[in-house]
């Protein structure tokens, strides 16, 4: 038996925190790839800590749900699911590029292979052009638009802003938007001042954020320029110094981020079938069906 | 139906069938002439294959028991199927450690029978299971589980919100009656007017799981004597970050934390996490069918705070007020603490803790938003 665990930050404050969670959590159920999917968070229950003992499955697939590798990564998570023998080196990471180790835990007789975080994974890519797709409206965005990959970026940890600066990086390599620069709300270049770094007219603004809350919804919608008050909402596009600004809100929402949880798993050696097919294809089916344009509000989160 | 020669097969697998009772030995497993059939109402007989199926046409409720539990539930060690077996009453491995839990003996098979015609309840915090046959007029072993909150227990399932989907069980525990966030799911407010009906065994434990997480896997353990406690110092001692703080907490607000956040009134959990491994706490840990086996996310973030508000050294006020206001302010830390603020008539001006009586105390108490008082200097202490 192999069973799945997805592990997310959640909130005690905020209960949308932990809503795009269970939504992949339930789509990888849905395919019936794994024995077992579990959710399991730092500040909702079940928690790091006892997620490992509520399976059966002797084979245990931990993706986290974050954004780039640091503290959570690195420190919280291995150390609240008891990984034996864990050290950040095991990873072998240039900041971007952990996969997979297999460690034993503490307190079940149980094989985790710990996988890298989300973020990085080279399918990230594609939720964040898919995001721009469903944010304009057009499959094939990209001509006459600029795409901004924004990240929360913090001084303490540079492995954040370099999640960014990867997937900035590979989506400018395509050729498909006129331009693709990375900002940040911590560090320069900062997303406050996004029409300063872009001439296209029309800008698809992506942030690279797990859930919505308080930076998605309130923080950088009002930074930007989009809103005065993040609780009277904004349109999308929003006209703001001449550009016309398509805010898309927490990659993290995106169905196709499914996905990427199954590549995790499946470079971690899960037998996985052609599950990753049928999430890809549900995806691009909901994507088809839904012109979703209007951004949610939420509480500020913890 | 049940096929009674799916449990002859299996007794010529194994050589000896025993379940709950039943014992079937098969000639292949000694020097026999036939197959020997013992249950507890039956002396052992030695039977030839016809007359063994008929025998066994006449206990056929140890038959389909057999049936449910091995080749339907299996699982065998497993926390699922522990729980399941609690769920009718049936013999299960370990001993109940809670308190208050009922330790009437485990029902036979026969007399579960008898009851699973009716359903058997069991309480599970403020979940109440009812297991009953599928099939009540020609019983076939297979078992059927409804969930639903123990207020419920004499609401008609007609004036519920029915589901099915184990999964729905996260939205309900979102938000309690009130619809205010629930980020500790074992806390005594789940909402009620909701009920599963004709759960399966696996169904069951995940809607349980999803309501109480880990809950069915910590009371397993400790069953089974191998619950895994970390006590405060372990857990504060591992924080790192913002929580590396905590270890810092005095041990008489540990103490403190503990009365104000674990005890039943707060959490249904049962605390078994004490001060340290040799230095046990002195409030009760409650008396929940399941076990806390270590401080939640919740008392850590709670902690970090208290943590640091504990650092601040004491000082002595000195202010005005008349005995009636000095009794007030128990009343009105007393009524936020218990909650019943939301109960407090509008015009029930002889309770302290009314909005009338604490809007009067601050026009008449406070200087700006503060309690006008004066602090001592160090230097008079």
């Amino acid at each position: 038996m192999q069973a799945l665990v997805i592990a997310a930050h959640g909130s005690h404050l905020n209960p949308d925190a932990s809503d795009p969670t269970y939504a992949h959590a339930d789509t990888v159920r849905e395919t019936g790839a794994f024995d077992e999917v579990r959710e399991a968070f730092w500040k909702e229950e079940p928690h790091f800590r006892e997620v490992i003992r509520t399976l059966e499955s002797e084979e245990v697939f931990v993706v986290p749900l974050f954004i780039s590798e640091g503290y959570f990564t690195e420190q919280v998570i291995p150390r609240e699911l008891r990984l034996e023998a864990w050290d950040p080196e095991k990873w072998d990471s240039d900041g971007t590029s952990a996969t997979e180790v297999t460690l034993e835990v503490g307190d079940a007789d149980k094989t985790v292979h710990y996988c890298g975080p989300v973020g990085t994974h080279d399918a990230m890519t594609d939720v964040i052009v898919g995001r721009a797709e469903r944010v304009t409206g057009e499959s094939d965005v990209g001509e006459g638009f600029g795409l901004a990959v924004v990240g929360h970026g913090t001084e303490r940890n540079e492995n954040s802003a370099k999640a960014i600066e990867y997937h900035t990086e590979r989506i400018r390599d395509r050729d498909r938007f006129d331009e693709v620069k990375a900002l940040f709300m911590d560090e320069q270049p900062e997303v406050d001042d996004v029409t300063d770094y872009f001439e296209s007219d029309d800008v698809v603004v992506v942030p690279l954020f797990v859930a919505d809350g308080y930076h998605t919804q309130e923080d950088i919608p009002e930074d930007m320029g989009l809103t005065e008050d993040f609780r009277l909402g904004w349109d999308v596009p929003t006209e703001v110094d001449g550009h016309r600004i398509w805010y898309a809100g927490a990659v993290g929402t995106e169905e196709l981020m499914a996905d990427v949880v199954l590549e995790r798993a499946a470079d971690a050696g899960a037998e996985l079938g052609n599950a990753a097919e049928v999430v890809r294809d549900g995806a691009a089916v909901e994507m088809t069906t839904r012109a979703d344009r209007e951004p949610t509000t939420s509480e500020p989160g913890d | 139906m049940v096929d009674v020669a799916n449990v002859v097969a299996a007794a010529d697998d194994e050589g000896v069938l025993e379940f709950d009772g039943l014992r079937l030995e098969s000639p292949e497993n000694g020097e026999n002439k036939g197959y020997v059939l013992e249950t507890p109402s039956s002396e052992p007989a030695t039977l030839e294959p016809d007359a063994l199926r008929d025998t066994l046409e006449s206990v056929y409720r140890f038959v389909t028991n057999w049936h449910y539990w091995q080749e339907r539930v299996g699982g065998e060690g497993t926390a699922r199927r522990a729980f399941l077996r609690w769920c009718e009453r049936a013999p299960v491995a370990g001993r109940e450690h809670a308190p208050g839990s009922d330790a009437s003996e485990p029902l036979s098979v026969p007399d579960r029978d008898d009851a699973l015609r009716d359903g058997i309840d069991r309480e599970w915090g403020q979940l109440c299971i009812t297991a009953r046959y599928l099939d009540v007029d020609r019983p076939d072993g297979e078992r059927v589980y409804d969930l639903w909150h123990v207020d419920d227990a004499g609401t008609d399932v007609s004036d519920l919100e029915v589901y099915d989907d184990p999964r729905d069980a996260r939205e309900i525990a979102t938000t309690d009656d009130d619809g205010r966030y629930r980020p500790l799911k074992t806390a005594p407010t789940l909402p009620s007017g909701w009920a599963f009906t004709g759960l399966s065994g696996d169904e069951l434990v995940d809607a349980v799981d999803f309501f109480y997480p880990a809950t069915v896997a910590n009371w397993h353990r400790e069953r089974l004597g191998d619950l895994d406690v970390d006590h405060w110092l372990e857990t504060a001692r591992r924080q790192t970050g913002i929580y590396d703080v905590i270890d810092e907490l005095p041990r008489d607000a540990v103490e403190w934390m503990a009365e104000a956040c674990c005890v039943d009134s707060q959490c249904l959990r049962r605390r078994e996490w004490q001060y340290a491994d040799d230095d046990e706490l002195a409030v009760d840990g409650g008396e929940g069918a399941f076990p806390c086996r270590e401080p939640c996310s919740l008392v850590v973030a709670a902690a970090r705070k208290w943590a640091i508000l504990e650092s601040e050294s004491e000082r002595t006020y000195e202010l005005e007020l008349t005995t009636s206001e000095f009794n007030q302010l128990a009343e009105l830390i007393d009524a936020v603490a218990e909650g019943r603020t939301d109960e407090i008539r509008e015009a029930d001006v002889n309770d302290g803790a009314n909005r009338y009586r604490a809007r009067y105390l601050r026009a008449k108490r406070f200087d700006g938003d503060e309690l006008e008082a004066r602090a001592r200097s160090e230097d008079d202490r």
